[in-house]
C-alpha cells in the first residue's frame, strides 16, 4: 500500500478510499427505502442522511420509530451510538492535524470508514487523503442515494438482491483485517462479535455493536501494559 | 407529531455531530496516557469486528439468520487471504451472495 513512489501510494490510497465510498454510499439506497417505509417522508430521510451522517444512528432511528419507539428516543438511540465516532476523532486528531473551520468541516465525516482508511498510512498526507476521499465520497453518495431509495420507497429494487448487504459486511471485514494481526487484538475481536451477536436478540437495533465497543473498550484499559493491541 | 419527529431529528444531528468534534477537539495530552492510546487503538477493532459479525447474521427484527451473506463472507475472507484489492473483496462478496440467493 505504501510503495516507495508517493504518486503510486496516493493513488492506490485515493482507488481503495473510492472503493468504500462507493460500496457504503450506495447503501443509502436503502437507508432512504427504510426511512420512508417506517414512517418518515422524503425530506426527513435526507435531512438525516445530511445532518446526523453515521449510518448505524441513521438506522437506529429509523429502526426505533418502525418499532413504535418515540422520535426522543430513537434520537437518543442515535446519539448513543455516535459516541464511537468521538473514539475515532480522538485517533484521528493527530493523524489529520487540522485545527479551525477545517477541524469543524472534518468533523462531520468522521465515521468508520473514513477513520479506518486514514489509519495505518505511512504519512500524514496519505492518511488525509484516506480520509477525505472516503469522508467526502461517502458523503455525496450516501445522500444522492438516500434521495433515490426515499423516492422509490418500498418500490425500489431491493439492495438484498444485489448482495449489497453482505458487501458492507465484506467492507468492514477488510477494514478490521490488517488491524487483527496480534493475537492480543484477535481475542479483542472474536470476544467482541460474540458479546454483540449475543446482545442482538436482547436489545435494540444497533446497541449490540456498541456494547462491543464498550467490551474492547474495558479490555483496553484493563489490559497489563504492553499487551495491548498496538 | 410531525413537528417533534422534526425536532429529534435536529437534535440527532446536532448530538451526533457534537459527539464528533469533540473528538477531534480533545488536547492531545489525552492520547499521551498509554491507556487511552491503548483504548483508542482497541476499540475500532471490536466495533469492526461487531459490525461484521452483526452485518453477516443480524436480521432486522432482532433474530440472528445464517443465509446467503455467510457465502458472502466467505468469499471475502478467501480474497483477503489471497490479497486481494479491496474492491475486488467488496465486489465478490455481493456477487457470491446475491448468486446464492438466486439458487
Amino acid at each position: 500500500m505504501s510503495g516507495p513512489d508517493p504518486d503510486v501510494a496516493r493513488r492506490a490510497v485515493v482507488r481503495d478510499s473510492l472503493g468504500v465510498a462507493i460500496a457504503t454510499g450506495a447503501y443509502g439506497v436503502s437507508f432512504g427505502a427504510v426511512a420512508v417505509t417506517s414512517g418518515l417522508d422524503v425530506a426527513q430521510a435526507c435531512a438525516l442522511s445530511l445532518l446526523v451522517f453515521t449510518g448505524a444512528s441513521q438506522f437506529a432511528l429509523v429502526g426505533v420509530l418502525a418499532a413504535g419507539g418515540s422520535p426522543w428516543a430513537g434520537a437518543a438511540s442515535a446519539c448513543l451510538l455516535g459516541t464511537r465516532n468521538t473514539l475515532y476523532g480522538l485517533r484521528l486528531a493527530p493523524l489529520l492535524g487540522w485545527r479551525g473551520w477545517r477541524r469543524a468541516a472534518a468533523a462531520h465525516v468522521v465515521i468508520d470508514e473514513s477513520t479506518a482508511m486514514a489509519w495505518g498510512r505511512s504519512t500524514p498526507a496519505l492518511a488525509r487523503t484516506g480520509f477525505l476521499v472516503t469522508g467526502v465520497g461517502i458523503f455525496a453518495l450516501w445522500n444522492a442515494a438516500t434521495l433515490l431509495g426515499a423516492l422509490a420507497g418500498s418500490s425500489v429494487a431491493d439492495p438484498e438482491a444485489l448482495g449489497l448487504d453482505a458487501a458492507v459486511a465484506a467492507a468492514f471485514l477488510a477494514l478490521l483485517w490488517p488491524r487483527v494481526d496480534s493475537p492480543a487484538a484477535r481475542v479483542v475481536a472474536v470476544l467482541a462479535a460474540a458479546v454483540a451477536l449475543g446482545a442482538v436478540p436482547l436489545t435494540p437495533a444497533g446497541v449490540p455493536v456498541l456494547l462491543a465497543g464498550g467490551v474492547a473498550l474495558l479490555s483496553g484499559l484493563l489490559a497489563p501494559r504492553g499487551t495491548g493491541a498496538d | 407529531m410531525p413537528d417533534t419527529l422534526w425536532w429529534a431529528i435536529l437534535a440527532a444531528g446536532a448530538g451526533c455531530y457534537l459527539l464528533k468534534y469533540a473528538g477531534l477537539a480533545v488536547p492531545a495530552r489525552v492520547l499521551a496516557d498509554p491507556r487511552v492510546a491503548r483504548a483508542a487503538d482497541v476499540v475500532p477493532v471490536g466495533l469492526l469486528a461487531a459490525l461484521v459479525a452483526v452485518q453477516t447474521l443480524a436480521t432486522g427484527d432482532g433474530t440472528l439468520q445464517p443465509d446467503a451473506r455467510l457465502a458472502g463472507l466467505g468469499i471475502a475472507v478467501l480474497l483477503l487471504l489471497l490479497r486481494a484489492p479491496f474492491l475486488v473483496v467488496v465486489v465478490g462478496a455481493a456477487v457470491v451472495t446475491a448468486l446464492t440467493r438466486l439458487l
